[in-house]
């Protein structure tokens, strides 16, 4: 099992991942026959975005589908998700440096000063770039618990993502508002079994007092 | 309370000299009178022709090579060089696939899709209001006095997109002051097709329906505010707007309304569709202005559509270029304000 997951499972996820940017790039350059029609650098600004956001969903995921299925499967993708969001989130913004804003740093600056939306996407950024750095098994291991703790930073940066896009939207919000009740779902879970759990710790040290 | 106003309203009108007192008989133009009138016969030929071909052929507009597309719905026009700029307009493909026409659904690429099934003939727009002439006219007979030009005008959009497009018109000027506006007509009111069953966009409330756009008079007045029945020197594709829609190319790109059913005359501003659903964010006079931005965007630069991936960004300028014939339009008005 844990051969097939290593060497046929995990390489075959991986290029499904790599779907998105592969179609972008024979997009750009005009291969088989995929265009990107009129204004190819929002398309690859958006499907990086849209993307970024995916990944995070995904790696989301992973918890709520180990608890459903009994399996401990699902966590042994969630670093490459987790990896993938973080290179589709700086594709994102190299697009928007190098073709959108045509390399302008100073515009960058200025735009993350003044747009509230380019602030938080930011910022979500940034988040990402502690966990990329420690998502070895090795740091997992140094680290120990505060490991877990600094990585429930992700679910900051996915709000912080969801918001983002939904304030650059111009009028239709269908899109944000369906990341954003899929991500109320996966924290709402979280903060359910949380719940829970006091709530069985208590019971237990309840019944322990009364006994004594 | 609004019926108060409107009563208040009614009083005012009842005591005013109307306009119409004090006319000449003989200068009240009939229906019949204004339907008189001989240029652009041939164009309007062409301009029902082309909606039959294309339906007979089952053509989607967007598909159809300019070659093809300009053998069925070509129409006879001049150029007008003195009011056209000189840079290269975008491709036909990009014009035709490129939208933004909520109608048809809120992706660029939607209009191109759904639009095809618009039937833009036969037509009709009803004129009323602040006007001595007024009723529901056969586009036909709309068209019929004005000879048609090409101007290659640039299309800044409040996205922070660009284009450049070759339109086939006249100046709405020409056809408002055909329907004798009164000294109450202070600005004119357009409005788009509502019609679900052909519109599928409308179907969700995404924006107030039906669109609704408007002018101050003087703008409307202004020999740069264009009605389009073409693009490319054809019929004007149903994406972009078909059968008869406004440009105004100092403005961005949502003052230009699309499919036109109804032009009113009226006294007070009209309330506007993107103003209306977001204040903030959007004015009714909604000026190219790379001064003032966006709340949520800057506007000091915009994305040339069409060329190559990069440098594609270049600054936007005052009333989109336009700032020598328009800017004494809105002399002493303090334009961060009335955005």
């Amino acid at each position: 099992m844990s051969w097939q997951i290593r060497y046929l499972g995990k390489p075959l996820v991986f290029a499904a991942c790599l779907y998105p940017v592969l179609h972008l790039l024979a997009g750009a350059f005009g291969l088989a026959g995929v265009s990107l029609g009129a204004d190819p650098v929002a398309v690859m600004l958006h499907t990086c975005g849209k993307w970024t956001l995916n990944f995070l969903m995904i790696t989301l995921c992973m918890t709520p589908l180990r608890d459903l299925t009994h399996s401990t499967l699902w966590l042994r993708f969630r670093r490459m998700f987790g990896l993938f969001a973080f290179f589709y989130v700086l594709l994102h913004l190299t697009v928007y440096l190098v073709l959108d804003q045509a390399g302008k740093l100073g515009a960058l600056w200025q735009d993350i000063l003044k747009r509230p939306y380019i602030t938080i996407g930011m910022l979500g950024l940034v988040l990402l770039v502690p966990l990329a750095f420690t998502s070895t098994a090795k740091s997992q291991r140094r680290l120990g618990r505060r490991w877990t703790r600094l990585h429930r930073l992700v679910y900051l940066v996915a709000v912080l993502g969801v918001w983002h896009f939904w304030w650059q939207v111009k009028k239709d919000i269908r899109e944000p508002l369906l990341y954003a009740c899929g991500l109320t779902l996966l924290l709402g879970y979280r903060l359910w079994k949380e719940r829970r759990s006091l709530v069985k710790v208590g019971a237990g040290r309840l019944a322990r007092t009364d006994g004594a | 309370m609004r019926k108060d106003k409107s009563m208040r309203k009614t009083w005012l009108q009842s005591v005013k000299i109307r306009p119409s007192d004090i006319t000449p008989e003989h200068r009240f133009l009939s229906r019949r009178a204004l339907l008189a009138g001989g240029a652009g016969v041939a164009a309007l030929g062409a301009l029902s022709l082309t909606g039959l071909t294309r339906r007979a052929l089952g053509q989607p507009a967007a598909a159809a090579s300019e070659a093809a597309a300009g053998a069925a719905g070509a129409l006879t026009f001049t150029r007008n060089a003195a009011y056209s700029v000189s840079e290269p307009p975008n491709s036909y493909q990009d014009i035709t696939t490129y939208n933004n026409f909520y109608e048809f659904g809120t992706d660029k690429s939607d209009p191109a899709e759904y639009a095809q099934k618009l039937r833009t003939h036969p037509w009709t727009v009803s004129v009323g209001g602040e006007c001595e002439v007024t009723g529901r006219y056969a586009l036909e007979d709309i068209l019929k006095p004005h000879p048609l030009e090409e101007r290659i005008y640039r299309l800044r959009c409040v996205e922070a997109w660009s284009m450049v497009v070759p339109w086939v018109g006249f100046p709405l000027g020409d056809l408002l002051k055909r329907f004798k506006p009164t000294s109450k007509a202070k600005f004119v009111e357009f409005k788009t097709l509502y019609d679900p069953a052909q519109m599928p966009g409308q179907r969700r409330s995404v924006l107030p329906w039906p669109y609704v756009e408007g002018l101050r008079i003087d703008e409307a007045m202004h020999p740069l505010a264009l009605m389009v029945v073409g693009l490319y020197g054809k019929v004007l594709p149903n994406q972009d707007g078909a059968p008869l829609r406004l440009i105004v190319p100092w403005k961005y790109g949502f003052k230009g309304i699309k499919s036109i059913v109804s032009i009113r005359f009226t006294e007070r501003m009209p309330g506007t569709t993107w103003a209306g659903a977001a204040p903030s964010e959007y004015g009714f006079y909604a000026n190219v202005n790379p001064a003032v931005d966006h709340p949520r965007w800057s506007q000091a630069t915009e994305r040339h559509i069409g060329g190559s991936l990069f440098g594609q960004r270049r600054p936007t300028l005052p009333f989109n270029g336009y700032a020598d014939q328009v800017a004494a339009l809105y002399s002493g008005m303090d334009l961060k304000r009335y955005f």
